[in-house]
């Protein structure tokens, strides 16, 4: 019990240090879990890592938190979970509100306004590359593209709730592989 | 009650996006847009911001919405909101994660979300395409407008910038230079 409570700070402490100096999380924090959480502070197994990630993946919510909230609770239970979402998340609160208050005052200024359309064509190649690399990541099947062109065209030309279309694709993901498992079966 | 709604809203978005990051995009655009909170354009800048500072992308996003919308209490409930559904559901999973990531049910559920994320982040994609390219419409004076060259050029280059590798944080900064000296040149 006493060993687990000296981890929290520890915990609270190594992971504002990711929070900090990881731009763009998830999968840029990976490495620096690793680092710190493996080889530094011995808190859990190389392997590990892999299972990690694969659970941040595969749970909702940001992968970055999903990630410490699983090492923090690995390593010291509910509060070790607790600190280290906490340590990941102050950075950011902290940051981005300064910003958001300064660009509040700043935004009618000339050289901001400019600076903030070339950055509006900037998002939009960095949201394309994001679009690249989820591609990649998805399964190559027929009813893979399906899923795509639909969740696309219902979302951008037929306005429906994105929860549902999550929701339906899910779905549809989990009766498409009960179908294939049958027929394999045969 | 502005941060009960604050918190709901980013407590369902931290519920339902899968793969984190830019997955979330969907979704807070199409919360933030229905209630009001930005406009699309404020909401492209906000991204930018998450993007170029130190954090989870998501996280950032959230607090920047709250925020703006309701100064620091606004940013506490939309943070604790999206932080919330993962921090529950892995406290949950942890103790059986083995069995929960070969489950077959949880493969094949994710089978479809694989998909259908490359799906809304097109669809986040084309949004943000119209109010970059196309902010009032389709229209003659459209051509001529110099902020329609300029941001066809920028998002050239950084297209080009993100295949050689280049760092997000590098591309915006250097999307963000040419636009303040095309700006000035151009006298927008």
């Amino acid at each position: 019990m006493k060993e687990k409570l000296r981890k929290l700070p520890e915990l609270f402490v190594t992971f504002l240090k990711i929070g900090a100096f990881t731009f763009g999380g998830g999968y840029a924090m990976i490495p620096l879990i690793q680092k710190e959480a493996v080889e530094k502070k011995g808190w859990i197994k190389d392997d590990d890592i892999l299972e990690i990630v694969a659970i941040a993946e595969s749970t909702p919510g940001p992968i970055a938190v999903n990630a410490a909230t699983f090492v923090g609770f690995r390593t010291a239970g509910f509060w070790g979970a607790f600190s280290a979402t906490l340590g990941l998340v102050i950075p950011s609160f902290a940051i981005i509100l300064l910003i958001s208050f300064l660009l509040r005052e700043f935004r009618e200024i000339r050289a901001v306004r400019y600076a903030f359309i070339g950055i509006r064509a900037a998002v939009l190649a960095l949201i394309v590359r994001a679009l690249i690399s989820m591609y990649k990541q998805s399964p190559k099947k027929i009813i893979s593209y399906v899923i795509m062109a639909a969740s696309l065209i219902l979302v951008a030309f037929f306005r429906i709730n994105v929860i549902f279309v999550i929701l339906g694709c899910g779905l549809c993901g989990l009766v498409f592989s009960l179908i294939e498992r049958r027929r394999q079966a045969k | 009650m502005i941060y009960l709604e604050l918190f709901l809203t980013f407590f369902k978005i931290g519920a339902f996006t899968f793969g984190g990051g830019y997955a979330m995009l969907p979704l807070i655009q199409e919360a933030v847009l229905e209630k009001g909170w930005a406009d699309a354009e404020s909401l492209i800048d906000f991204v930018a911001v998450s993007e170029s500072t130190p954090g989870p992308f998501a996280v950032n996003l959230a607090t920047y919405v709250g925020s703006d919308t309701a100064g620091i209490p606004g940013a506490l409930c939309a943070t604790l909101g999206v932080v919330l559904p993962s921090f529950i559901v892995i406290l949950i999973v942890a103790g059986f994660y083995e069995r929960f990531r070969s489950s077959f049910a949880v493969r094949g559920v994710m089978s479809g979300l694989k998909p259908a994320v490359v799906g809304l982040i097109g669809a986040a994609a084309l949004s943000v395409f119209v109010t970059v390219f196309l902010p009032d419409g389709l229209s003659v004076s459209l051509l001529s407008s110099p902020v329609l060259y300029i941001s066809a050029a920028l998002f050239a280059v950084s297209v080009l910038l993100s295949q050689k590798k280049a760092h997000p944080v590098m591309i915006i900064l250097i999307s963000a230079l040419i636009g303040v000296g095309c700006g000035y040149i151009f006298n927008l």
